[in-house]
């Protein structure tokens, strides 16, 4: 388990994540698709501290930031999901085609 | 030489990364959620893996919530959430792949030519004392930061989500779908729309409102601080 494969692994769940929030049009499954990047920098994170900073404890802070971030997108995401789907009636991207209410 | 360790990082890392692919590639978007869950707990277990049980931990758990209130959202808001009917809900979808792939292999291009430092963590380290230590020490200030930064979220949720706003409820002028088949789809109310076509002082209805009403009509459900919309 050398730190080449971790951040290998990591890469994958990026570039999955990435594909998924470009090509979904449900705004839930973009938000999961921003998530899996998500998953996959938070490994890169622990596997960096865990193999190359001889354990530091501020690597440890710096994951717990990330996990931060991902709660911070989650609730931010979903209440636009909300207000979105209160103002248009819309769970579309498509549905969206100016930024005016 | 293949150890228990290695075998049991290379399982999780093909869990992890198949059911992050597979969350895209289900029919059903509830069952796509609790995918993204399993990737998720993998990846926890990976750091466990790697001795970092707190964050591995904090990381299953904070998931299993998360995806728990992502299933809601898909039964309130998604239409199939169940997955009865087969669905590929997906636009400029050879875009999407070639970034995806060009983003894997940019940064496997980066791991494999970079030279990574190698300081593994030192055996018998209490880890989660010292982040205790970290986190309520001299990184106080930055853990704190996530914690107004996380009740500004809050407050922020709250704002974007409520009914009521500054300008009126929230809901105003939009229509939710008929149950009926063949029934008016969700949208706008199409009349607020016609007035806001009168707006331009133009007679000619767009194409794509065909119940545009009498101009005068029209003007006096103009309200005077809303500006026109130019998009149907």
């Amino acid at each position: 388990m050398s730190l080449q494969a971790i951040l290998l692994v990591a890469a994958a769940l990026i570039g999955l994540g990435l594909y998924g929030a470009l090509s979904q049009k449900s705004f839930v499954m973009l938000l999961m698709g921003l998530e899996l990047m998500l998953n996959g920098v938070l490994l890169i994170v622990v596997g960096c501290w865990s193999r190359s900073t001889d354990g530091d404890p501020k690597g440890q802070l710096l994951a717990i930031i990330v996990m931060a971030v991902m709660a911070v997108d989650m609730a931010i995401g979903f209440a636009l999901v909300t207000a979105v789907y209160r103002k248009r009636q819309v769970d579309v991207i498509e549905g969206l085609t100016t930024m005016k209410h | 030489m293949v150890s228990g360790t290695d075998l049991a990082f290379w399982t999780l890392a093909a869990i992890a990364i198949v059911s992050g692919w597979r969350v895209f590639r289900t029919d059903s978007m509830v069952r796509s959620a609790f995918l993204l869950l399993l990737s998720f707990i993998a990846v926890g277990l990976i750091m466990l893996l790697l001795r970092a049980p707190y964050l591995g931990v904090a990381t299953i758990f904070m998931m299993g919530v998360e995806m728990m209130v992502m299933a809601l959202f898909m039964v309130m808001f998604m239409m199939n959430p169940a997955g009865l009917n087969p669905m590929n809900m997906v636009h400029q979808e050879r875009f999407a792949i070639v970034a995806g792939v060009l983003a894997f292999a940019g940064l496997a291009a980066a791991v494999w030519l970079t030279d990574l430092p190698h300081h593994p963590l030192v055996a018998g380290r209490p880890v989660i004392r010292e982040l205790g230590m970290e986190l309520l020490g001299r990184s106080m200030l930055i853990f704190e930061t996530a914690g107004v930064t996380l009740l500004a979220t809050m407050i922020g949720t709250v704002v974007l989500s409520s009914r009521s706003g500054r300008f009126g409820p929230a809901d105003a002028g939009s229509l939710p779908p008929t149950m009926t088949p063949g029934g008016m789809p969700a949208g706008r109310i199409p009349k607020k729309r016609s007035g806001g076509h009168g707006g331009h002082g133009g007679h000619a209805p767009s194409a794509a409102s065909p119940t545009a009403g009498e101009p005068a009509h029209g003007h006096a459900n103009d309200h005077p601080h809303q500006p026109p919309e130019h998009h149907a």
